[in-house]
This record gives C-alpha cells, sequence and structure tokens, in this order.
C-alpha cells in the first residue's frame, strides 16, 4: 500500500435521528499513515461520525468506503477484522477485570477460536495464550502500564484508565485507530505523554491515526490534516494552521464578536 | 352471554394482576429495582384484612383504612431497613433480596399455628353476592374489584399529574446523585414509594381475598403479575393496568376455548410474543446508551 | 504472606497458581476420592447431591456469574435433563450415550431460550427466560406419553450393559464415582473455557457490551454459546438427578426450584467457579442444620412447618445485606485476613457505593 493511498472515504455521509440532523453530508478522505482530527464544538457530530465509522449508527444517507470496499454493510462485530480498532469519549473498559485481561479480550480476533479444543485446553490452545500473552506485553511496555498490569480496572484513576483504553485499542493491532477524545481528564504532562505516543503509533507502528479532540494545542502537535465540524456539517478542511485561522471556525468556536458584545456586563 | 361473562372474570383478574404490576411498576419507576415481593405482600395484606375482621371483630369499614395504612407503614420500614443500604447494587443482588422477602414472609405466616397453614374465607360484606343484568349473572365481588382498580388508578393520575411526587421520582431513578443535589429527599421518597407499592398491595389482597380465600400460598399469584408489567411496558404505570387487563383476558379465554393446561401458560405465551414484538411494552419508552 | 515470582507466562495460565495451590487441591482431591470409605451411606449420598447440585450451579454461574444473563428459569434445562435420561435408561441407553444425549438436548432447549438474550437484557431477559420455564414444565406435565404426565416417572438404575457384558451402576459407592468423575470433568472443563478466548468473551459481554462488540466478539453468538453451555451443564446434572432421586414428576422442576438454584449462586459466591460448589453444599447442608436445631427451639417456631422457607430467606437477605460476595468472599477474606496479619485492613474489601443510575442507559 502506497503512502498516499485512501484508507477510508466518507461521501455526503449523513444520518438523522428522528428529527434531528446529526450528520450532514459530510466528506472527507483519510490517507494512510497520515493522523487526522476532527474538530468542533460540542455536539457537532464529531463521536457520531465516529459510531458510523464503528456501524454502531446507520446513516441515512452517503457512503463510507474503507480500502475500496463499502463499509454500510458490515455489521458492528465485523468492524474489528478489518483493522479498525477505537476507543471511547467515556471510557467503555471492562470494570471487573483486570488491565492485563482488558488487553487480553483485545486480541480476541487473532486467533481462530474452536470450542472443544478450549474445553480440553489443547497444546495449540495453550501457545496460543503464550502468543498472545508476548504480544499484549509488548503493548503493556510501549504504554508504560507494568505498574497496572495486575490491578482490577474499577480501582483505576482517570488517567490511567485512559492509557488502559487506548493500549486495549492498540493490541488489536489495528490498521485504523479512531481516538475519541484522547485527551480529555487529563493534565497538562499526561497530554504531553499521550501526544508522544500519538506519534510514536503514527511513526513506529504505521497505524493511521483518526482523532476528535478538543486540546488544540495537542491537534496542532500531531495532527497532518484537521476537519473542522459545526452543527453536524463540514467548516473547512486543511492543515492544523490553516483551519485554526478560518473565520468560520473562529466564529463557530468563539462566537463573532456581536455575540460576544452581548454578553458584556454593563459597568455599574 | 358466558363469553361476556367470562369476559368480564378475566378483567376482574387481569385488574388483580394489573394492581400488583402496579406495585411493580411504581419502585421500579422510582428505585429502578424490581421486587419480586409484592405478591407475599398482597398476602400478608390479605391476613392482615382477616386478623382484623375475623380474628379481632372490626367492622368492615374500619378494617379497610386499617389495613391499608398498616401495610404502608411496613413497606416503608422493610424499605429503610432491607432496602436501602443495598441500593447502587447490582440489579441482580436486589432481586434476589425481594425473594428473601418472599420467602421470609411465607414461612412467618405458615408459622402461626393453626391459622398459617389453613385457607379461610375473607367475611366481606357482599360475599358471594350476585347481581343480574338481564341474562348476565355478575359476581359482586367481580365488580367491586374492576370498581376499585378504576379508582384507584385515577387517583394516582391525579397524584402524579398535579403533585410534585411524580417528577421526583422519576429524576431520582434516573439519577441519583442528581436528585439529592437538586434538593429531592431521595430517602424519604424512596420510603414513600414503597408504602405506597404495599399499600396497593394490600387493596390487591384485600380484593382478591373474596375469590381466591386466603392462604399462604396465594402470593404466587404474584408471578403471572410479571407479564403483566413486561406486556405493559415496565415504566409505565397505566401500563401496568392495561397489561393486566390483557393477561387476565387472555388467560379466561384460553381457559374457555383452549384444552386444559393451555390456561396456565398463556401469559408466558404473551410475554414471550411481547418480547420478541415489542420488547419495551405497549407503553414503555425504548432507550439507548450514547457512547 | 506469599508473594508469587513470575517468571514465566505459563504460570499465569495454569490453573493451579503455586504449590500452595497444587496442595490443598491434591488433598481436597484425595479426600473426595476416600469419601465412599470415610463416609457412612446417609453423607455420602449428601455429597453426592452436593456434587450434583453443584454442576447445575456451575452452569448458572457460566451464566449468570460470568456472562451477566439472567436466568430465572434453570430449573427447566433441568428438567428436560432428568426426563431425557429417565426415557433414554428406560430404553436401554448405556449411561455414557444417555448422559451425553441428555446434555445436548437440554444445550438445545438452552439455545432456543436464549434467543431472547438477543434483543432484550436485565430484568427483561429473566422474565423471558421465566415465562420460558413455565412453558417447559407444562409441557413436561402434559405430553404424558414421554414422560408420564403429573403422575410420575420411574428412573431405573443407571447401567451400561450391552447383552451380559457392562457395568450396572447399583450401589452407591459405584454412583458416588461416576458423579465425582462428571463434577470433576465439568469443573475443568469450564475452567479451560474461562481462561481461554471464550471465557474472556463472556466477560466482555457481562461488563461492556459496545466495546466487546467492538473488539469483534460476536455478541448473538457468544450469548447463545453461554446459554447452551450453561444449559449442558444443567442436563447434566439432571441426568445424575433422575437416578439419585428413582421418582420423577413435573413439580420438582418448578419456578421454586429454579430459585433455589439462583439462592446457591447468590449465596456461594457470584462469579466464582468456587462458589457454585460451596452455594451447592450450602443448599444441602441448611435442611440438616435446620433440623439439628430446630429440637432446640420452643415447640412453636421449631416445628412449625414454614421455618425452612423463612430461615432460608433470612439467609439470603442477610448474604445480600452483609457479604455480596457469598460464602466464598467470606472465605477471600478471612484468608487475606490470615496471610495479611496483623496488617488486614478493614477497607481491602470495601465496596465502592455508586449512587445509583439507570441501568436502562447502561
Amino acid at each position: 500500500m502506497r503512502a498516499d493511498e485512501i484508507l477510508l472515504s466518507a461521501q455526503d455521509l449523513s444520518v438523522r435521528f428522528g428529527g434531528v440532523l446529526a450528520v450532514n453530508k459530510v466528506s472527507f478522505e483519510l490517507r494512510r499513515g497520515e493522523v487526522f482530527t476532527l474538530i468542533g464544538p460540542n455536539g457537532a457530530g464529531k463521536t457520531t461520525v465516529f459510531n458510523l465509522i464503528s456501524r454502531i449508527y446507520q446513516p441515512t444517507g452517503g457512503r463510507i468506503d474503507y480500502l475500496g470496499q463499502p463499509l454500510t454493510t458490515v455489521p458492528p462485530h465485523r468492524v474489528a477484522g478489518l483493522g479498525i480498532a477505537r476507543t471511547f469519549q467515556n471510557i467503555e473498559l471492562f470494570e471487573h477485570a483486570t488491565v492485563l485481561q482488558n488487553l487480553l479480550i483485545g486480541r480476541h480476533l487473532r486467533h481462530s477460536r474452536r470450542l472443544w479444543a478450549e474445553l480440553l485446553f489443547l497444546p495449540a490452545v495453550r501457545e496460543a495464550e503464550r502468543q498472545t500473552r508476548r504480544k499484549v506485553e509488548e503493548v503493556i511496555e510501549f504504554l508504560d502500564l507494568q505498574h497496572y498490569r495486575d490491578t482490577l480496572v474499577a480501582g483505576l484513576p482517570y488517567g490511567v484508565r485512559k492509557v488502559v483504553e487506548l493500549a486495549r485499542a492498540l493490541a488489536m493491532e489495528p490498521r485504523l485507530l479512531l481516538l475519541d477524545e484522547p485527551s480529555s481528564g487529563l493534565n497538562a504532562e499526561e497530554t504531553g505523554d499521550m501526544a508522544f505516543w500519538i506519534q510514536d503509533i503514527q511513526q513506529l507502528l504505521g497505524i493511521t491515526v483518526l482523532m476528535v479532540e478538543h486540546d488544540m494545542s495537542l491537534v496542532s502537535r500531531v495532527s497532518d490534516r484537521v476537519l473542522a465540524m459545526s452543527q453536524g456539517e463540514v467548516l473547512a478542511l486543511g492543515t492544523p494552521a490553516e483551519v485554526q485561522a478560518h473565520p468560520g471556525v473562529i466564529e463557530a468556536y468563539l462566537g463573532s464578536a456581536d455575540d460576544a458584545s452581548s454578553l458584556r456586563r454593563a459597568v455599574a | 352471554m358466558q363469553v361476556l361473562q367470562v369476559l368480564i372474570g378475566g378483567v376482574a383478574q387481569g385488574c388483580i394482576y394489573g394492581l400488583i404490576a402496579l406495585g411493580f411498576v411504581l419502585i421500579y419507576k422510582a428505585t429502578e429495582t424490581v421486587s419480586f415481593a409484592q405478591g407475599d405482600l398482597m398476602m400478608l395484606g390479605a391476613f392482615l384484612g382477616l386478623a382484623l375482621l375475623s380474628a379481632a371483630g372490626l367492622p368492615f369499614w374500619l378494617t379497610i383504612p386499617s389495613v391499608i395504612l398498616a401495610m404502608a407503614a411496613f413497606g416503608a420500614l422493610l424499605e429503610r431497613l432491607v432496602i436501602s443500604p443495598i441500593l447502587g447494587q447490582p440489579a441482580f443482588a436486589i432481586v434476589m433480596l425481594t425473594i428473601g422477602i418472599g420467602y421470609v414472609a411465607r414461612g412467618a405466616i405458615t408459622m402461626i399455628p393453626g391459622i398459617g397453614t389453613e385457607t379461610h374465607a375473607l367475611e366481606v360484606p357482599y360475599r358471594g353476592a350476585l347481581v343480574t343484568f338481564g341474562a348476565l349473572v355478575l359476581a359482586v365481588e367481580q365488580l367491586v374489584v374492576i370498581a376499585v382498580t378504576a379508582l384507584l388508578c385515577a387517583l394516582l393520575y391525579l397524584l402524579f399529574r398535579y403533585s410534585k411526587v411524580g417528577i421526583a421520582m422519576q429524576a431520582s431513578s434516573q439519577n441519583q446523585l442528581a436528585a439529592y443535589y437538586m434538593g429531592i429527599p431521595v430517602r424519604r421518597l424512596n420510603g414513600l414509594v414503597w408504602g405506597l407499592a404495599s399499600a396497593v398491595a394490600a387493596i390487591a389482597g384485600l380484593l382478591l381475598a373474596p375469590i381466591t380465600f386466603v392462604h399462604a400460598n396465594m402470593g404466587l399469584i404474584g408471578l403471572k403479575a410479571f407479564p403483566a408489567a413486561v406486556v405493559g411496558g415496565f415504566g409505565s404505570l397505566p401500563g401496568a393496568i392495561v397489561g393486566g387487563a390483557l393477561i387476565g383476558v387472555v388467560e379466561a379465554l384460553a381457559g374457555f376455548y383452549l384444552p386444559e393446561g393451555f390456561k396456565d401458560i398463556t401469559p408466558y405465551a404473551v410475554v414471550l410474543l411481547m418480547l420478541v414484538l415489542r420488547p419495551n411494552g405497549l407503553f414503555g419508552e425504548s432507550l439507548r446508551k450514547k457512547v | 504472606m506469599r508473594f508469587i515470582f513470575k517468571t514465566s507466562y505459563d504460570q499465569d495460565i495454569a490453573l493451579a497458581k503455586h504449590g500452595g495451590h497444587r496442595f490443598w487441591y491434591g488433598l481436597l482431591l484425595l479426600a473426595l476420592a476416600a469419601a465412599p470409605w470415610t463416609l457412612d451411606e446417609y453423607w455420602l449420598a449428601q455429597l453426592t447431591f452436593v456434587l450434583i447440585y453443584g454442576i447445575v450451579g456451575l452452569g448458572l454461574m457460566l451464566l449468570a456469574g460470568f456472562t451477566g444473563l439472567f436466568s430465572l428459569g434453570h430449573a427447566a434445562f433441568l428438567g428436560v435433563g432428568a426426563y431425557t435420561e429417565a426415557v433414554l435408561a428406560a430404553q436401554g441407553w448405556p449411561f455414557p450415550l444417555s448422559i451425553a444425549m441428555a446434555a445436548l438436548l437440554s444445550a438445545a432447549v438452552g439455545a432456543v431460550v436464549g434467543l431472547p438474550a438477543l434483543r432484550v437484557k436485565g430484568i427483561y431477559l429473566g422474565l423471558a427466560t421465566l415465562s420460558f420455564a413455565f412453558i417447559v414444565e407444562e409441557g413436561l406435565a402434559r405430553w404424558e406419553s414421554v414422560t408420564g404426565g403429573n403422575a410420575g416417572k420411574m428412573v431405573g438404575a443407571m447401567q451400561a450393559r450391552i447383552g451380559d457384558w457392562g457395568w450396572t451402576v447399583d450401589s452407591a459407592e459405584g454412583f458416588y464415582a461416576v458423579c465425582l468423575l462428571l463434577a470433576i470433568t465439568c469443573t475443568l472443563a469450564v475452567l479451560n473455557l474461562l481462561r481461554a478466548p471464550t471465557g474472556r468473551a463472556f466477560v466482555a459481554i457481562r461488563d461492556s457490551e459496545i466495546s466487546a462488540q467492538s473488539m469483534g466478539i460476536h455478541l448473538a453468538y457468544y450469548k447463545t454459546l453461554s446459554f447452551a453451555i450453561s444449559a449442558a451443564l444443567a442436563g447434566i446434572g439432571g441426568a445424575l438427578y433422575a437416578h439419585k432421586i428413582r421418582f420423577l414428576s413435573p413439580d420438582q422442576f418448578s419456578v421454586l426450584q429454579s430459585i433455589d438454584l439462583l439462592l446457591m449462586v447468590v449465596i456461594g459466591g457470584p462469579g466464582s467457579v468456587h462458589g457454585a460448589f460451596l452455594g451447592a453444599a450450602f443448599l444441602i447442608t441448611m435442611p440438616q442444620l435446620i433440623a439439628l436445631v430446630k429440637d432446640g427451639l420452643p415447640a412453636a417456631i421449631g416445628q412449625a412447618p414454614g421455618l425452612q422457607g423463612a430461615v432460608y430467606g433470612l439467609v439470603l437477605i442477610a448474604f445480600v445485606l452483609f457479604e455480596p460476595l457469598g460464602i466464598y468472599g467470606r472465605w477471600v477474606k478471612v484468608r487475606t485476613w490470615l496471610q495479611l496479619f496483623p496488617f488486614y485492613r478493614r477497607g481491602l474489601f470495601k465496596r465502592q457505593k455508586a449512587f445509583q443510575k439507570s441501568d436502562r442507559l447502561k
């Protein structure tokens, strides 16, 4: 696959919930190996686009193509098999399992499952378990989670949980990684670590990253291209600097000068 | 004509199911817990009525409110002692707890020497009375059931429509912490709801007693009330009654037209059909988590 | 205080994690194997019941404790297994085949009962399983040609014969040996499953269905599988139960039996394999304990017929209120106290008291 080949493309993607048009004719193309960020105010439809790609929602219009094949006919549990992994905005970890078990579940698709072999725990199953464990340890080392390996997720602080969520997605060895607000709830130092990790994921692991993010400094640091959304529609598409200077984007985030003046309190 | 009589009998029986289901739904709406103890609370109400009416010899018009108030207090006490410590635990645990309460209630009543193991008749003034509408002969007991159920529903509707209690209940069921912050007295509300549900169960018991007699296992009818709640939709108060009436009618018709043995399983067949066609019941709401 | 120094992945994968495990479980196995010689007939019979209920509890634990699927009608699978065994044994099938058949048939019924699980969750699923259980119970009662209906059905001795050659299990010791062998096999199978991808998929479904799906776990397949395996285990238990009880009637598999099974799982310790057997032990020994204590109580309480039910209810309430992790949980706490002495902190096992949030949005 050449470096500039299109991995995922959305054309006129739309989804309607009852009377609300959550996503309205959104189009973009994702090139292999890039870090592509979706930005926009809350309610812009960014996570909805993610949910459309993960096939949790069905689009009411438009199409999504992945590696040239339509994605909209794929059932949700087959998305992982295509090499798409995601993290969730409100962490969806398996609370009553340890970090290690969470990561092991991430490797679910990587070995064939035969019920009788597992019931008898044949040597082939044991060897597959060792292989899985080896791979998971690589991810643990990459993200420095050794300390938390045997801790139940329910007892972990928020920042660590976000990292475990990332680790679980990486354990799937995906081609495309969907990160939903990776730095929300993290302090400056943790955000810095996250930026380094995203860069490592892109450069060392060769994974394409599609990200939703609010922290503009993180976006500027790691993104190759940015798509700004508002009210379900595309506002601007380009490099981080181009999009941040776009007047429509500034207005969507901050409001125009007129709006601001109406909020100013009169001096007593 | 016979069909009409069967139908009315079915509606009356269905109202009983509906009343018990009403109790479940009240508790579910307020605390998102499912209580398997409603049937046995009904049984306790019936026995209390028996004790006051026959043993203590109180007049009928005094017994009824006394039983209702006493059971309401008992329900509130039960909530305070046993249910509130475990709110927040997984639903499974709470269901098992209410099953345990049912066991204790049944066992305790059975243990009462002499009375517990026997079947008794509740001496209501209209016992055995019949009323005739032309060719139609109806038992007054059944008509009383239907009338009281309708009255109760009207009262509850007024309570929830025109008072703050209904909104407060729904708020506390969806997010208890936020409800606390808004100043809703969640603990008192839970006690109130359980008291109300127990009072409704007591009324159901007093209504059912003339029809099926009072005995320790009468609470097992509670299991038929679950299909009523499922059909109506677990979050809906009118749904409970409608569901109950539906189940009662279907059961009565099945008993009339189908061979023996089908009558008992029709409520459950209806449940399965409902879960396939409309999992949220007739009036329930469909909610999905947003990730 | 035991520190396990891990040097290979196999140590995590293996069932016995360290020498202590191997020692104590080995001892347990020896004690169980020696039981026919050390215990008298009455206690051997009780132990056999514990093993039988343990196998059923294992199935229910897998379904409710590990996959998070609520089943209020498990006695139906017990009944299917029991009647299958009764019918096939009467036709002369050798017991390994008839027990296998009972397991398969129960698994098929389990897969059917599990169909609602694909659409509904939580209490609705519980009520769907309850409804199925009622229908199955009624079906067993009505299908008189096969099951003997409400009049009941006699069950012959367990045997595996072809002509004159074979083995008839007509002694208590022989039957105990068969039960023990099956219990060990089933336990090992379930433990193997739990340390393999399938078991992890079950746990994933319990904790977060949406993210399990995004990991590629096919929800419908695994939920149906969980129901099928759980029902198969109940079927095996039912087949053994048929031979132990010798006389079957449909009311033995009513909703009260289902609730007893759930009681077993909750009191034993939800979410642990030990819990299934501890719960079974509790269920069998409780009546004995009540009988022992009965004579010491005043006649009004001691001789009352409702005592057993009331005590069961009180114990269940007590466990849910004070010890939600069940008997196994209490044992883990005691063991930790002994291991950490004198550094045991009371807050080690403190439940996170979560303010209640709407379950419908989970």
